[in-house]
C-alpha cells in the first residue's frame, strides 16, 4: 500500500507555503487550530492568523469581510461546523454576494471516527453544492490537495474543499495536473465507470482490482470537482461503459451520487449504483471499523460495479 | 452552610469513584475528553448524589430533573455519574467509543438511560434547558432543569441568545452552571478569544450569578440552594474548577483536553486517584 498522509496536513503544509507567496492570504479557525492543521500558519504569520474561538457564525461572517475588503480569507473548522453551524451566514454572507472566501473544512465523513455522529459531516457536499456559485472540491489524497488549495487561490468566489481527519494513500500519479472543473480518470475500462471522490478514491482503485481478477473492466474516475461538475466527461464515460458506480464518503443524498444521477438522467440514462452512507447519521468507532460497517469498501464497491453491469444486460 | 460531614464523605467517594472510572474510559476507548470531565466532576456528583430528583430505576419518570451536558465532550464524566448512580451497569463504561457501544464519544438521549439531550455541537445546550424549562412550567410542573456549559462554549453566540431569552422568559426553574476551568483547545480562553468577564456579562443578561470553588461540594450545594431559592428570573453558579482535577499531570493542561492517556499514564493516574 501507499505511503498514508491526512489531506489536512498536506492543507497545513501549503498554507504555510502560500503564506510565503501570497501576502494577502489570511487564515481564521475556530478553536481547532492543531486539528485543522492551520496552527503552522498561525506560527509564522501570526498578524494574518486570526482565531475567533468556538464562534462559527461570527468566524464566516469575518471571512466575509475581509473577503469584501480585498483580503483572500481561508477558513477552517471542521466540516460539520463549517458547514452546518454556519450555513446561513456562508448562504447569505459568502455565497450571495459571491466573495472570495475559501472554505477548507477538515474531519469530514464518518472517517472523523470515535468522536461519534455529532462530528460527522455525512451532508456538508449537498450543503455546498446547492448553494449558488460554491466551487466544490473533494480532494483524494495529499498531492491532489495542495494543488486544489492553490488553485482556490486563484480561482475567483467562494470555494468549499472537503478535507479528512485519517490517512489516506497517495494515488495521484506524479505528473497530475488538478484543474477546477476537471475530472481525472485513473484507470481506464469498457465495463463499468466508477466515480469516486475523497477517500473513496483508493477504494475505488482497490475495487477495480478486484473486478479485473473477474475480467470485469471497471474505469476509475476521480471527481474531485463535484462543482462545477464535468458533465460531459461525466456523460461520455456513462455512455461508453453503459453502467455506472458512485463511491463518497457521504450520504448518497445530495452528494456525489446525486450529481452524478441527475447528468445521467439528463443527458445518459443507465443504471446507477450508489455507494455511502445510506441516510443514516454515523456513529463512534475507529475509522476502518466504521468503513467496513457502513459498507465503504473495495468489496461492497465492486459488487455494486456487478449488479449495474448486471442491470444494464436486462 | 456546613455540608454534614457524613453527606461530604460520600460525596467525595463518589467523585473519586467517577474519576477513575474517566481515567480507565478514555484509557481503554485510546481517545477522548479528560480534561473537561475531571474538571466537572464535583459539579456533576452534587447534583446526581444530592441535589437532583431522580430515579434510576425510571429514567423516563416525567417528574425527574433534568439535565443538560451543553458541553458534550465531557460526555465519559456524564456516563461514569451515571453508572455510579446505579442507570446502567459501571462494566459498560469501558465500551465508550467502540463500534456498536451505547456509550458515544457525545451523548446520545436516544441510546442511554439518564441522558436526557444529545449533544457535541457547543453552545445549544442552553437553548434546549430553556425550552425544558418553559414546557415545565407550561405543565405546572415542580421539577427543575440543570445545565452544564464550558467557559469556552460561552464563545458561542447561541448561549448568549439563550441568556438573553431564558431571563426574558424569566426562567428561575433553570439553573446553569460554568465549568470555569479557564481552558479551550487552543490554549487558554483569555488568548483564544476572551470571553470574560463572566460574572458582569451574565448579570447583565439578567440573571442571578453565584460564585463558587467548583471543587467544594459544600459551596456548589450552598449556591445550588439559594438559586433554587431566587424567583423571576434564572442563576449561573460559576465553578472556578481546575482542567484535569485529581491528575497532577493533567491539571491546567491545554493539551489534555481531548487526548487519551496510554497505559504508563493511565495507571499513574490511578495510582494518584486513590
Ligand atoms: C460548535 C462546536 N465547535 C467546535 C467544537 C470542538 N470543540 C470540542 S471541545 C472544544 C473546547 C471547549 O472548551 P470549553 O467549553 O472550555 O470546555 P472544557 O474546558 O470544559 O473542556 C471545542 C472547540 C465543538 N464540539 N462544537
Ligand atoms: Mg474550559
Amino acid at each position: 500500500m501507499a505511503e498514508k498522509i491526512a489531506t489536512r496536513d498536506a492543507y497545513g503544509e501549503t498554507l504555510i507555503e502560500l503564506g510565503r507567496e501570497l501576502k494577502n492570504l489570511v487564515v481564521l479557525d475556530a478553536d481547532l487550530s492543531k486539528s485543522t492543521k492551520t496552527a503552522g500558519f498561525a506560527k509564522l504569520f501570526p498578524e494574518r492568523f486570526f482565531n475567533m474561538g468556538i464562534a462559527e457564525s461570527n468566524l464566516v461572517g469575518t471571512a466575509a469581510g475581509l473577503a469584501a475588503a480585498g483580503k483572500i480569507p481561508f477558513v477552517s473548522t471542521f466540516a460539520v461546523f463549517a458547514t452546518g453551524r454556519a450555513y446561513d451566514q456562508i448562504r447569505n454572507s459568502v455565497a450571495y454576494p459571491h466573495l472570495n472566501v475559501k472554505i477548507c473544512a477538515t474531519h469530514a465523513g464518518i472517517t472523523v471516527g470515535e468522536d461519534g455522529a455529532s462530528h460527522q459531516a455525512l451532508e456538508d457536499i449537498a450543503l455546498m453544492r446547492a448553494l449558488p456559485g460554491m466551487t466544490v472540491i473533494v480532494p483524494a489524497d495529499a498531492p491532489e490537495t495542495k494543488q486544489a488549495v492553490r488553485a482556490a487561490t486563484k480561482h475567483q468566489g467562494p470555494v468549499y474543499i472537503r478535507l479528512g481527519r485519517s490517512g489516506v494513500p497517495v494515488i495521484s500519479p506524479p505528473d497530475y495536473q488538478f484543474e477546477v472543473g476537471q475530472v481525472a480518470v485513473l484507470r481506464p475500462g469498457e465495463d463499468v465507470a466508477i466515480f469516486a471522490c475523497g477517500i473513496m478514491v483508493s477504494v475505488a482503485l482497490t475495487a477495480a482490482e478486484l473486478l479485473a481478477q473477474k475480467d470485469i473492466r471497471a474505469e476509475v474516475i476521480n471527481v474531485s470537482t463535484i462543482k462545477p461538475l464535468n458533465v460531459q466527461q461525466v456523460a461520455a464515460a456513462a455512455a461508453k461503459t453503459k453502467a455506472v458506480v458512485t463511491c463518497e464518503e457521504h450520504n448518497i443524498i445530495g452528494g456525489l451520487g446525486s450529481a452524478v444521477a441527475e447528468v445521467l438522467g439528463e443527458h445518459c440514462p443507465v443504471p446507477l449504483e450508489r455507494v455511502g452512507i445510506n441516510d443514516v447519521f454515523g456513529q463512534s468507532g475507529t475509522p476502518a471499523d466504521l468503513l467496513a460497517h457502513y459498507g465503504l469498501t473495495a468489496e461492497k464497491v465492486a459488487s455494486a460495479a456487478e449488479r449495474a453491469i448486471a442491470r444494464k444486460q436486462l | 452552610m456546613v455540608l454534614d460531614p457524613k453527606v461530604e464523605a460520600q460525596l467525595k467517594e463518589k467523585a473519586l469513584n467517577i474519576r477513575r472510572h474517566i481515567v480507565r474510559m478514555t484509557h481503554a476507548a485510546k481517545s477522548g475528553h479528560p480534561g473537561g470531565s475531571l474538571s466537572a466532576v464535583e459539579i456533576m456528583t452534587a447534583l446526581y448524589f444530592h441535589v437532583m430528583r431522580l430515579d434510576p430505576n425510571r429514567p423516563e419518570w416525567q417528574e425527574r430533573d433534568r439535565f443538560v451536558l451543553s458541553k458534550g465532550h465531557a460526555a465519559p464524566a456524564l456516563y461514569a455519574t451515571l453508572a455510579e448512580r446505579g442507570f446502567f451497569s459501571t462494566q459498560e463504561l469501558t465500551t465508550l467509543r467502540q463500534l456498536g457501544s451505547r456509550l458515544q464519544g457525545h451523548p446520545d438521549m436516544k441510546r442511554v438511560p439518564g441522558v436526557e439531550m444529545s449533544t457535541g455541537s457547543l453552545g445549544q445546550g442552553l437553548s434546549v434547558a430553556n425550552g425544558m424549562a418553559l414546557a415545565g412550567r407550561l405543565d405546572k410542573a415542580s421539577w427543575r432543569v440543570y445545565a452544564l456549559l464550558g467557559d469556552g462554549e460561552c464563545e458561542e453566540g447561541q448561549i448568549w441568545e439563550a441568556a438573553m431569552a431564558a431571563a426574558h422568559y424569566k426562567l428561575d426553574n433553570l439553573i446553569a452552571y460554568l465549568d470555569y476551568n479557564r481552558l479551550q483547545i487552543d490554549g487558554s480562553i483569555c488568548a483564544v478569544m476572551n470571553p470574560e468577564p463572566f460574572p458582569e456579562k451574565w448579570k447583565a443578561f439578567g440573571w442571578q450569578v453565584f460564585t463558587v470553588d467548583g471543587h467544594s461540594f459544600s459551596e456548589i450545594i450552598a449556591a445550588t440552594e439559594a438559586a433554587q431559592a431566587v424567583q423571576g428570573r434564572p442563576s449561573i453558579i460559576i465553578c472556578h474548577t481546575v482542567k484535569g482535577k485529581g491528575v497532577s499531570f493533567m491539571e491546567n493542561e491545554a493539551d489534555w483536553h481531548g487526548k487519551a492517556p496510554n497505559d504508563e499514564q493511565a495507571n499513574k493516574a490511578l495510582a494518584e486517584l486513590a
